[in-house]
C-alpha cells in the first residue's frame, strides 16, 4: 500500500516506450506493441467512456430518487406505473448505442482475426501510389504494411505442452531440411532450486535479472517489422497463447490448428502467460517474444540451425539499436 | 386489492399440527420447511465456498507460493518439490470447487430452492407446491450431490494430489482420463448429475405449480414478478440442464468406457464439450440472477410504496433475457479458434441482452421515482444491488466485443465482471430477500443495526475486493494463477484486503442470526392482524398471512380481484 501512490503516478507518467511488462498499480492495458493492440485500445477507450457515462447516469438517477423521493421529502407516493414514452426511449436509445458500439467492434474484430493477404496489400499500396492517391495511401498504410508485405510471412508453429511451449520455424531449415524447433521453458517454477536448474541447463548467469514468472530459457525470436503468422495446436490439454501488449490470444487445442498473426515494428522484449487452465504448472509456462532487427534475427537463425541454442539465445539478449536493454528493471 | 377478508388459519389448530422433528425435517413435504432446509443448506455450502475463496485471496495477497505450501507442509507433511507440486494442485482444486460450490450449492439452492419454495406458493395463493414429495426428493438429492462433491475433493484427482483441479468449467482433455485419471472427476460428474436431476425435478415442480395453482383471479399478467422470475428460471433449468447432463455423460464414457467424444486422437473434439457446456453455462448465469431480479422488484416497490413500474415490460424483459440467453453461449469461447463471422454473430447477439437488462434497471429507478422511499434494510441492499449490477452489466458489454475479449479473456477482468454480477449481484439480491422475508419466515425480528452494518461492510468490502481486479485484468493478469509477476502485487494485495472486510461482514451476519435467535423479538402484527412489518407498500399475498405463516396456508383459496397482485 505504501508505494501505491508512487506506483500509480509512475504508471500514468511513465513513457510507454515498449515495456511489455505489467506495471505495479497500473490501471489500464500494457502499452500497445502492434496495430492490432492499438486499435483494440482505441476501441476500448471509447467503450470506457460509454460505460462510465451509463454507470454515472444510473448513479445520478439513484441519488436523485433517494434525495427527492424519500419519505421525508415526499410524504404521499404517486401511483403511476406506466409511461410509454419513457419506456420506448429506454429501449430504443440503448439499442442505438449498441448499434454504434457494434459498428466500431466489427472492423476491429475482422482486422485482428483475418490473416492479411500480403499480395493484395502490396498491390493495393502500389496502385494507390501509382494513381497519386496519397491521402488514401496514408490511411491504408496505417493498418497495412506494404514493405513488410513484400517480404512475406514469417511462419511459426506453436505447440502448447504441459508445461512449456514448442516453437518451430518451418521455413528456416538446415542442410538436412530440418526446421528450427525448440522448447521454451519458463525459468521460474516456484521452486527454491529454480536458479540452479536454469544455470545448469543453459550455462547463463542472468537468472536474477529476469522478470519472475515471465522469463523463459529460449525465447521466441521474430524480426521487427515483419508479418508473423503463427499456427497453434496442443500436445496434451488446452493451453492459450497470449501476449497482452500484442492484444492476441489464441487457444492451443489438441486436434485443431488455430491461426493468428501480428506485426511488431519496435524491437523489444514482450511477455505473455498461458491463459487456459492446463494443470499444475499453469502459472509457470510464460511466453517471451524477442523482437529483433532482421540482421540479428538472421544471425540467431544461423546459430539455431547450427544447433547452438545457448549461443543463439545469448545473441538476442542484447537487442541491437535499443538504448535500455533491461526495461523491466526500471518498472518498479 | 388482494383479499383482506380471507379466512386464514386462525383458530384451526387441528389443521395446523406440525409433525415430529424427524418427520418434519427429514421427510418433509411442506414447501416452507423445504425452503428453510434449502436456506440452511445453502448457508452451510456458502461457508464452504466462502472459505475456499478465503484460501484463494490468502494465497494471492503476495506473489510467490505461500499459504498453499504452508498447508501442504503442516497438514499433509510434505516437503521439498513434492510439497510445491501438491500446493499448486491444491490451489487449482480450491478455485474449481469454489466455483462449483458457490454456483450449484449456494446461489441456486438459496434463491430457487429457498426463496422459490418459500414464496412462490405464498405469492400465488397456493397451499403448497404441486408435487410436495418430489420437492423433498429435489432437496435431498442436492444434499447427496454436495456430499459427493465434498468426497470428490478428498480422493485422488490428477497428478499432484486429491481432488479435481481443472476449473468449474471442467474442460477436457484436462478433465479426461489423461488429465485427471483419478476418481475425483468421476465423483464430480456423479455429483453434478445428481445436482442436475435435483434441479430438473425442482424446475418441473415450479412450472407446474405456477401454471396450475395460482389463486382464482390471478392471471399470468397479475402474477407477482418473483413468481415470473422463478418461472423463467425453471424453464431455463429444464432446457439447459439436460445439455449439461449429456456433456457430462459423454465425458464419463470418455473417461471410463473408451468413447472418444472429446479426445482428439480418437477423432473427437475437445471444443465440442465447450459448446455443450456453455449452452448450459450461459443460461445458468441467468438462472442465478433472474430470481434476484424478482426479489429486487418486490423490495423496490414495497419501500417506494408504489406499484412496480412497467410490470409487463419487467416480466417480458426476464422472458427475453431467458430466450436470448440460449443463443449467446459462444461468447465464452472467442479464443478457441472460431470462424470470424461466427464471432461477429455472437458479439451482436450478446450485446442485445443489454437492452432488456437496461429496461429492468431503469424500471426499478422509475418505480422509486415519485415514491415515498423508506430506507429499511432490504431497500438498502436492493439499491446496492442496482448500482453494483449496473457496473457488472456494463463490463459485460465490453467483454461481448470479441475484439477486446481477445485481450482480456481468461484474465482478472473477466473474474471482476462475473463477480460483480454474481458475488455482488446475485448475493446482494439474496441478502436483500433474506432481510425482506426474514421476519415472515421465522417469526422473529433481526437487529436492524447489525443488518445495516452487514450491508456497509459487504458493500465496501466486495468493491475493494473486486474493483481492482479490472485493473489486473487489463494489465494482463491471467485467471487461475497461484503465483504472479510482482507487477501485479499492489492490486492483488488490495483485493485481499477487500476479502478481509467481507469476512468481517460475514461475522456480523452470523452474530445477527444468533442475536435474532436468542432475543426472539416477536414479529410485527399490523392493524389488519396480518404479519406485515412493511406497511402499505407490501401488497403481495404472503404479507396477508401471520409471521411465520401457519403450517398449511390458504385452506380457503384467496381470491385476487381487480388490479393488484403485483
Amino acid at each position: 500500500m505504501r508505494h501505491l501512490i508512487a506506483a500509480l503516478s509512475a504508471s500514468i507518467f511513465a513513457a510507454p516506450a515498449f515495456a511489455a511488462l505489467p506495471v505495479d498499480g497500473a490501471l489500464n492495458f500494457q502499452p500497445a506493441a502492434t496495430r492490432i493492440a492499438e486499435r483494440a485500445h482505441e476501441f476500448h477507450n471509447v467503450l470506457l467512456w460509454v460505460i462510465t457515462f451509463i454507470v454515472a447516469l444510473v448513479t445520478v438517477l439513484l441519488i436523485w430518487v433517494m434525495v427527492r423521493y424519500n419519505r421525508a421529502a415526499n410524504k404521499t407516493p404517486r401511483r403511476f406505473s406506466h409511461n410509454t414514452t419513457v419506456e420506448v426511449i429506454w429501449t430504443v436509445v440503448p439499442a442505438l448505442i449498441l448499434v454504434g458500439i457494434a459498428s466500431l467492434s466489427f472492423p476491429n474484430l475482422y482486422y485482428q482475426n483475418v490473416t492479411p493477404n500480403l499480395g493484395e496489400i502490396a498491390a493495393t499500396s502500389k496502385s494507390l501510389l501509382a494513381s497519386g492517391k496519397t491521402a488514401q495511401h496514408l490511411a491504408y498504410t496505417k493498418n497495412n504494411f506494404p514493405d513488410a508485405a513484400e517480404k512475406g510471412f514469417v511462419n511459426i508453429k506453436v505447440q502448447g505442452n504441459q508445461w512449456n511451449w514448442t516453437y518451430s520455424y518451418p521455413d528456416i531449415t538446415d542442410d538436412t531440411g530440418a526446421a528450427i524447433e525448440f522448447v521454451s521453458n519458463g525459468i521460474h517454477k516456484g521452486r527454491p532450486g529454480d536458479k540452479e536448474i536454469y544455470e545448469a541447463n543453459t550455462g547463463r548467469t542472468d537468472f536474477d535479472a529476469q522478470p519472475v514468472n515471465l522469463a523463459v530459457d529460449y525465447p521466441m525470436v521474430v524480426p521487427a517489422g515483419r508479418y508473423v503468422r503463427y499456427y497453434i495446436a496442443a500436445a496434451d490439454v488446452i493451453h492459450s497463447f497470449t501476449i497482452p501488449s500484442f492484444s492476441i490470444k489464441t487457444d492451443a487445442v489438441p486436434g485443431r490448428l488455430n491461426e493468428g498473426w501480428f506485426l511488431v515494428e519496435e524491437p523489444g522484449v514482450y511477455y505473455g502467460q498461458c491463459s487456459e487452465l492446463c494443470g499444475i504448472d499453469h502459472a509457470y509456462m510464460p511466453i517471451e517474444v524477442r523482437v529483433v532487427p532482421q540482421a540479428q534475427f538472421d544471425r540467431w537463425a544461423e546459430l539455431m540451425k547450427a544447433g547452438d541454442f545457448d549461443a543463439a539465445a545469448t545473441s538476442v539478449m542484447n537487442i541491437a539499436g535499443l538504448e535500455t536493454q533491461t526495461k523491466f528493471a526500471s518498472n518498479n | 386489492m388482494p383479499m383482506d377478508e380471507i379466512a386464514l388459519d386462525h383458530g384451526h389448530d387441528a389443521h395446523d399440527h406440525k409433525p415430529g422433528f424427524v418427520t418434519r425435517w427429514f421427510f418433509s413435504t411442506n414447501h416452507k420447511d423445504i425452503g428453510t432446509l434449502y436456506l440452511v443448506f445453502a448457508m452451510i455450502a456458502g461457508i464452504v465456498g466462502y472459505s475456499l475463496s478465503g484460501l484463494i485471496r490468502w494465497e494471492l495477497a503476495a506473489p510467490g507460493i505461500g499459504p498453499m505450501l504452508w498447508i501442504q507442509t503442516n497438514f499433509f507433511g510434505l516437503e521439498g518439490d513434492a510439497a510445491i507440486t501438491a500446493a499448486k494442485h491444491f490451489y487449482n482444486v480450491v478455485i474449481s470447487y469454489h466455483g462449483l460450490v458457490m454456483i450449484f450449492f449456494m446461489v441456486m439452492p438459496a434463491l430457487i430452492g429457498g426463496f422459490g419454495n418459500w414464496f412462490v406458493p405464498l405469492m400465488i395463493g397456493a397451499p403448497d407446491m404441486a408435487f410436495p414429495r418430489m420437492n423433498n426428493i429435489s432437496f435431498w438429492l442436492t444434499v447427496a450431490s454436495f456430499i459427493l462433491a465434498c468426497i470428490s475433493m478428498t480422493v485422488p484427482g490428477g497428478p499432484g494430489g486429491n481432488g479435481f483441479g481443472g476449473g468449474w468449467t471442467l474442460y477436457p482433455p484436462l478433465s479426461s482420463a489423461s488429465g485427471h485419471p483419478g476418481p475425483a472427476m468421476d465423483l464430480l460428474i456423479l455429483s453434478l448429475h445428481t445436482a442436475g436431476i435435483a434441479s430438473i425435478l425442482g424446475a418441473i415442480n415450479f412450472i407446474v405449480t405456477i401454471l396450475n395453482m395460482r389463486a382464482p383471479g390471478m392471471t399470468m399478467h397479475k402474477m407477482p414478478l418473483f413468481a415470473w422470475s422463478i418461472l423463467v428460471t425453471a424453464v431455463l433449468l429444464l432446457l439447459a440442464l439436460p445439455v449439461l447432463a449429456g456433456a457430462l455423460t459423454m465425458l464419463l464414457t470418455d473417461r471410463n468406457f473408451g468413447s472418444q467424444f472429446f479426445i482428439a486422437n480418437g477423432g473427437g473434439d475437445p471444443v465440442m464439450f465447450q459448446h455443450l457446456f456453455w449452452f448450459f453455462g450461459h443460461p445458468e448465469v441467468y438462472i442465478m440472477i433472474l430470481p434476484a431480479f424478482g426479489i429486487i422488484s418486490h423490495i423496490v416497490s414495497t419501500f417506494s410504496k408504489k406499484p412496480i413500474f412497467g410490470y409487463l415490460g419487467m416480466a417480458y424483459a426476464m422472458v427475453s433475457i431467458g430466450v436470448i440467453g440460449f443463443v449467446v453461449w459462444a461468447h465464452h469461447m472467442y479464443t478457441v479458434g472460431m470462424n470470424v463471422d461466427l464471432k461477429a454473430y455472437f458479439v451482436a447477439a450478446t450485446m442485445v441482452i443489454a437492452v432488456p437488462t437496461g429496461i429492468k434497471i431503469f424500471s426499478w429507478i422509475a418505480t422509486m421515482w415519485g415514491g415515498s422511499i423508506e430506507f429499511k434494510v432490504p431497500m438498502i441492499w436492493a439499491i446496492g444491488f442496482i448500482f453494483l449490477f449496473t457496473i457488472g452489466g456494463v463490463t459485460g458489454v465490453v467483454l461481448a466485443n470479441a475484439g477486446i475479449d481477445h485481450a482480456v479473456h481468461d484474465t482478472y477482468y473477466v473474474v471482476a465482471h462475473f463477480h460483480y454480477v454474481l458475488s455482488l449481484g446475485a448475493v446482494f439480491g439474496l441478502f436483500a430477500g433474506w432481510y425482506y422475508w426474514f421476519e415472515k419466515m421465522f417469526g422473529v425480528k433481526y437487529n436492524t443495526f447489525l443488518a445495516t452494518l452487514h450491508f456497509w461492510l459487504m458493500f465496501v468490502g466486495s468493491n475493494v475486493l473486486f474493483f481492482p481486479q479490472h485493473f489486473l485484468g487489463l494489465q494482463g493478469m491471467p485467471r487461475r494463477y497461484i503465483d504472479y509477476y510482482e507487477g501485479f502485487s499492489t492490486w492483488h494485495y488490495v483485493s485481499s484486503v477487500g476479502y478481509a472486510i467481507t469476512l468481517l461482514a460475514t461475522v456480523v451476519f452470523f452474530v445477527l442470526l444468533i442475536e435474532a435467535a436468542v432475543r426472539r423479538r416477536k414479529a410485527t402484527v399490523d392493524a389488519h392482524g396480518h404479519g406485515n412489518p412493511w406497511g402499505e407498500g407490501a401488497t403481495t399475498l404472503e404479507w396477508t398471512l401471520p409471521s411465520p405463516p401457519p403450517f398449511h396456508q390458504y385452506n380457503e383459496l384467496p381470491v385476487v380481484s381487480g388490479k393488484g397482485g403485483h
